[in-house]
């Protein structure tokens, strides 16, 4: 048979086609764009109860600030949450897969997910491929075997802490874990030092900033407090804003009426023959 | 010089009251030459969808073939349009499939959704997602579109001062990039007509 003319949709797995006219690009000196990174801070720590993850919201693209309010603290099991820094799509994508990864695995087992397994996947998706994929992680949750916390580098080795960070900002933030971490913390105790590690990756790490996302998860469930603390409001707009008393200039305009949309009730009446 | 810089370009999408504008500059160079003045860099999806291609033009035009051919074949299957926010997956996901040779795009993607919800998004060249509230940018004139934006921008327009809005802030700010301008291009579009606009800008 001969190979179908027509590209029919992958079936998934990267695509390296254009690495080569990519690679001669580089060569001619055309450099290739930089890419979407959440130069972070993303700490977590367990509590009394279970896991507390923290994260702040800003993203950039080399040194403009491209999010002033991105998600960092991603969903992996209703129990399991992941905090990414690195490169924006590799730690979306990573987790994304894995998430659905534990999905499908939940459905045949019809157990909850545990962390060593969300663990496990993520730790060999990122060694395959041997650091190329830069997601730096840290997976909180609580499952059957009571609360855990890892973190994950981008070339597959990781860790179990009691708390830790990860990003830029991490030691920033880690001074404060490191001064002012004890066992046994309660909620609000966990959620303030949470809220301060972050805040310290903001005020202190260029690559991070705007506000403080957090996600408490305990055995009961998650709760997950987006924009907790906004500690950088924009305060410098004019109320009124911007109006344009003189016009711009338009050369032509074409108007296109959008079609009603037609519903289509089924199980109405049939047609008469 | 960066990929991105061969052939220059300035995209935005702006949201308003149940509405939301895309525009795009008309310019298409290599380098410093101008070759033509008169590029489409946004395309319709369907009625109420809408992508610009920033970045190389080349790949935008590849890219953007392989979008229609796959919204087509989701159109067969599932005899309706795709939502924008399963549009921005699609698109993220044939970006990041070239995560080690990517495409040298960067993607705007705005589209009114259920109860002619308006949503915008935009992405690096290797589909990380960004969803913003009020707007998104790319192309060569990014950074001074960020900041006329940001100044400009106001919550709930109207779709006659959202289309001042977005022409002012694209005008301005190609005014301020040589890699882009030559006049502009400006869809509105509202629950009811799409309404598009070519402006006319400075020609040097």
């Amino acid at each position: 048979m001969s190979k179908s003319v027509v590209e029919m949709p992958p079936k998934g797995g990267f695509s390296f086609d254009l690495c080569k006219r990519n690679e001669m690009l580089s060569k001619k000196g055309v450099n290739p764009p930089s890419f979407r990174k959440t130069g972070t801070t993303i700490v977590g720590l367990i509590f009394q109860d279970g896991v507390i993850l923290g994260a702040d919201t800003r993203a950039t693209e080399g040194p403009i600030v491209c999010d002033k309010n991105c998600e960092k603290i991603h969903y992996m099991a209703p129990n399991i949450y992941c905090c990414g820094a690195g490169t924006a799509a590799d730690t979306e994508a990573v987790t994304d897969m894995v998430s659905s990864q534990l999905q499908l695995h939940r459905y045949h087992t019809g157990r909850e997910s545990r962390v060593v397994t969300a663990l496990t996947l993520l730790k060999r998706h990122l060694f395959n491929y041997q650091g190329y994929v830069s997601a730096a992680l840290v997976l909180g949750g609580v499952d059957v075997t009571g609360p855990h916390l890892h973190t994950i580098y981008p070339h597959g080795s990781t860790d179990t802490l009691p708390f830790a960070t990860m990003g830029s900002g991490s030691l920033a933030a880690m001074a404060v874990f490191e001064s002012k971490y004890r066992e046994g913390l309660t909620r609000d105790e966990g959620i303030a030092l949470v809220t301060e590690a972050i805040c310290s990756g903001i005020f202190n790490d260029l690559g991070s900033g705007s506000n403080v996302d957090v996600c408490v998860i305990t055995k009961a469930g998650k709760e997950y407090l987006r924009n907790h603390l906004q500690p950088n409001p924009r305060t410098y707009t004019s109320s009124k804003g911007y109006s344009f008393p003189k016009k711009t200039e338009v050369l032509l305009t074409k108007i296109t009426p959008l079609k009603e949309k037609v519903e289509i009730i089924e199980g109405g009446d049939a047609m008469e023959e | 010089m960066s990929i991105f810089e061969y052939n220059g370009s300035a995209l935005v999408a702006m949201v308003g009251k149940n509405c939301f504008a895309i525009a795009s500059d008309r310019r298409l160079g290599v380098q410093l030459q101008t070759i033509a003045t008169d590029f489409q860099r946004i395309s319709k999806i369907h009625d109420r969808l809408f992508l610009g291609l920033s970045g190389l033009a080349t790949d935008a035009q590849t890219l953007y073939q392989r979008l229609v051919f796959r919204h087509k074949l989701y159109q067969l299957r599932e005899e309706r349009d795709m939502k924008p926010e399963t549009f921005a997956n699609l698109v993220s996901a044939l970006l990041y499939e070239k995560r080690f040779g990517p495409y040298f795009c960067q993607p705007v993607i705005a589209g009114l959704g259920d109860e002619d919800k308006p949503f915008i998004c935009t992405m690096d060249s290797i589909g990380a997602k960004e969803l913003a509230k009020d707007f998104v940018v790319a192309g060569t004139a990014s950074e001074s579109l960020y900041g006329a934006c940001e100044s400009m921008f106001k919550e709930d327009m109207e779709p006659d001062e959202l289309f001042e809005t977005v022409s002012q802030a694209l005008l301005s700010s190609v005014d301020r990039d040589c890699l882009s301008g030559w006049g502009g291009h400006v869809y509105v579009v509202t629950p009811t007509e799409v309404k598009e606009r070519i402006l006319k800008g400075r020609m040097d």
